[in-house]
């Protein structure tokens, strides 16, 4: 069998719930012709058309604002927003609308939007092509958040993204997008669960928790670890809204000693909100404090890129105070 | 900075290319008059006095502490009952704050309003959202948020669907001049225009967003002529003049409805009151400017034209504003008995099933709190 790559696991996904469901449609920037500047959604247009593919003007609010109309009225609207950075002119959409219009309408009026966007650093990106915003869209009430890190988890999370009916952020690991390689499930009813965590290896003295593009870091960090005679658990979250705290817990009861790495600014990341729920729920496990690895709280730099994101050694440190305190 | 005329104030009788059917004094052009029925005239001009009833009854509550907040449209009823009856029942309508008129128009019954500017139990929204920021979805009026120009691109996006399933609905979507200087103003024309969507922007333009008078909110002409840059039609009219209002949106409409793409109709009118309840407008405008506005009065002009077309007696006037009074008395008296939402919709519909963390923290306050025996629903 063929191995795939998450921006073909993106597209199969794409392609195969269009077939399923006439009413998806997707909207972005050069997503048509040019099937997406990942190339996401590279054949749909010659596929599903393009009244089904909608290559749209540059404007991010538009795509959003457009996208939960047609919501309104019956559509499924999946979007590409290019790169995660460039979503703050549809923020207002996003918060304002679209995580609030099923509240505020008595679930009299909702939209099923799907938001996908490449997230994280890793790629000389800069400031702008490189941020993990995901804090952003956890702490706001009717979004859920999806942040997968592999090919199949990809699949299975954005089918369940594709067939719920709640509005959903998709936030593609970017830096692994064509690295991490597997076969992908090919019955068409495989999907994932929102809100169960994968624990990507047991272990017993450190858990390790994390998402995205940093759970391939921090698996790294894990091997390091373990030629130190320390067993870490890792925890891949997948989704963090709504977050698995039961897994985490359960390994948190088992080991004791918990480290939280993320690639985003470490001031109010999503890490923090973990930390916080740990302690509340399971300080008489804890056997040392909860260890907070982020981004540094700066912009995201361009050519000190790898300096700033966690690398294994960073991570490896991070799991040595939690071990050794 | 010299400021250039534009149509507002003063020179609002001195705009020659601005549709007007019917003249303040009620005096009328037949060539233009659109074809409507006796009949349908008047339930025209009994819509703009129950609206203006409304308004008033929703200040008088607000001011004596009843409901928490109110906004006011008076001197806008010829705006929200002419383009609003010019929909059929398939269409979709984004209505403003300012425009009770266009639920109304669309079927929404009077004790629905009164249940969302009260918040109560049987408002479809649990009372969870500000007086006149309504929502009514059997009656196709899409649930209004408090940022203003964002529901502009969500009728460009439900009119797509719309024309991507081959119907023929169309959507109309109503908002102030001061709406026009977002940035989603901008991307939902754009967007129009690229996708030729069946969609009618319909701007009031009542010359003052709060407290800022429309030459400071745009340097240009009009609000009209923008509709150029982005490739479809864009008219002017006398927003005080229901003829003039249905005969341009009417057209707006049919040609969306045949394929023809979005129009941007600028209805030239006033705000009367203050922005809302927490307003004073006297602090930014002048007495002598309101009063010029007063004299253009559109229901004054609407009943002088149906007098002088001998549809309309006095007489009947007052029997209207007399059953129009009655039926207001009678819906809050009803409507006020009902209970506020109960704790418990706090909780639900931010998402189709409850997630874990919001279900651990609906439990807990029900356990501790409970409704405490004031709620319902």
């Amino acid at each position: 069998m063929a191995v795939s790559n998450i921006v073909q696991s993106v597209n199969e996904t794409l392609r195969t719930e269009m077939r399923r469901n006439g009413n998806i449609v997707l909207l972005g920037e050069d997503i048509g012709k040019a099937g997406g500047v990942f190339r996401a959604t590279a054949g749909l247009l010659n596929e599903f058309g393009p009244e089904r593919v909608i290559d749209t003007p540059i404007a991010e609010d538009g795509i959003i604002g457009t996208a939960i109309g047609m919501a309104i009225n019956g559509l499924e609207p999946v979007v590409e927003i290019q790169f995660l950075d460039f979503i703050y002119p549809g923020f207002n959409q996003i918060v304002s609308e679209l995580a609030k219009l099923r509240y505020r309408s008595g679930g009299h009026c909702t939209a099923h939007v799907v938001i996908r966007a490449p997230s994280g650093g890793g790629i000389k990106g800069g400031l702008y092509h490189s941020q993990s915003t995901e804090a952003y869209f956890t702490h706001t009430p009717g979004l859920y958040v999806a942040a997968p890190s592999t090919p199949t988890d990809t699949m299975g999370l954005l089918r369940t993204a594709m067939r719920g009916s709640d509005p959903v952020m998709f936030l593609e690991p970017k830096r692994v997008y064509r690295t991490v390689k597997e076969e992908l499930p090919s019955e068409e009813e495989f999907t994932i669960p929102f809100g169960k965590a994968k624990v990507v290896q047991e272990g017993t003295d450190v858990t390790l928790v994390s998402w995205a593009a940093m759970v391939h870091t921090c698996k790294a960090a894990a091997e390091l670890a373990s030629k130190e005679n320390i067993s870490v658990e890792l925890i891949d979250l997948r989704t963090l809204m709504p977050f698995d705290i039961e897994t985490v817990l359960a390994s948190v009861k088992k080991t004791g000693r918990v480290v939280v790495a993320h690639e985003a600014t470490k001031i109010s990341g999503f890490g923090g909100e973990l930390a916080a729920q740990i302690a509340e729920r399971a300080i008489d496990s804890l056997e040392a404090p909860i260890v907070r690895l982020g981004g540094f709280d700066t912009p995201f730099p361009y050519a000190l890129e790898n300096t700033y994101l966690p690398s294994p050694e960073r991570v490896l440190r991070s799991i040595r105070k939690a071990a050794s305190y | 900075m010299e400021e250039k005329s534009r149509p507002q104030t003063a020179e609002l009788d001195q705009i020659v290319e601005m549709l007007q059917v019917i003249r303040a004094d009620g005096d009328f052009d037949p060539k233009v008059e659109p074809d409507l029925s006796h009949e349908d005239l008047l339930k025209m001009h009994r819509f703009m006095l129950t609206v203006r009833r409304f308004n008033e009854k929703g200040m008088s509550l607000q001011r004596q502490g009843r409901i928490g907040f109110f906004m006011e449209s008076i001197g806008q009823e010829a705006c929200q009952i002419g383009m609003s009856y010019t929909l059929s029942p398939i269409d979709w309508a984004f209505p403003s704050y300012r425009d009770p008129g266009t639920c109304l128009v669309q079927g929404v019954p009077l004790s629905a309003l009164f249940d969302q500017i009260m918040g109560n139990s049987a408002d479809e929204a649990h009372g969870r959202s500000m007086p006149v920021h309504w929502g009514f979805s059997e009656w196709k009026i899409v649930s209004l948020s408090s940022p203003i120009g964002s529901k502009l691109l969500h009728a460009v996006g439900v009119a797509y669907a719309a024309k991507f399933r081959g119907e023929k609905s169309v959507a109309l979507a109503s908002f102030g001049e001061g709406a026009t200087s977002q940035g989603e103003f901008h991307a939902a024309m754009n967007f129009a225009g690229v996708w030729k969507t069946p969609v009618v922007f319909f701007c009031e333009n009542n010359q003052y967003a709060i407290s800022l008078p429309v030459r400071r909110q745009t340097a240009s002409e009009s609000i009209a002529i923008k509709a150029e840059a982005y490739g479809f039609e864009g008219v002017q009219i006398d927003g005080n003049d229901i003829l003039a209002v249905y005969k341009a949106t009417k057209s707006a409409v049919d040609k969306a409805r045949s394929g023809g793409g979005p129009t941007l109709i600028e209805a030239i009118t006033y705000r009367m009151g203050g922005h809302s309840t927490s307003d004073d407008p006297n602090v930014y405008r002048s007495a002598e400017e309101v009063e010029l506005w007063k004299k253009r009065d559109p229901i004054a002009r609407f009943a002088a034209y149906l007098v002088k077309k001998g549809i309309l007696s006095e007489q009947d006037n007052e029997r209207y504003m007399k059953e129009i009074d009655a039926e207001i008395a009678q819906v809050v008296k009803e409507r006020e008995a009902i209970p506020q939402p109960a704790s418990s919709t706090l909780f639900t519909d931010v998402y189709s099933e409850m997630p874990w963390h919001l279900r651990e923290e609906a439990e807990e306050f029900m356990r501790d709190e409970g409704d405490g025996g004031k709620g319902e629903g």
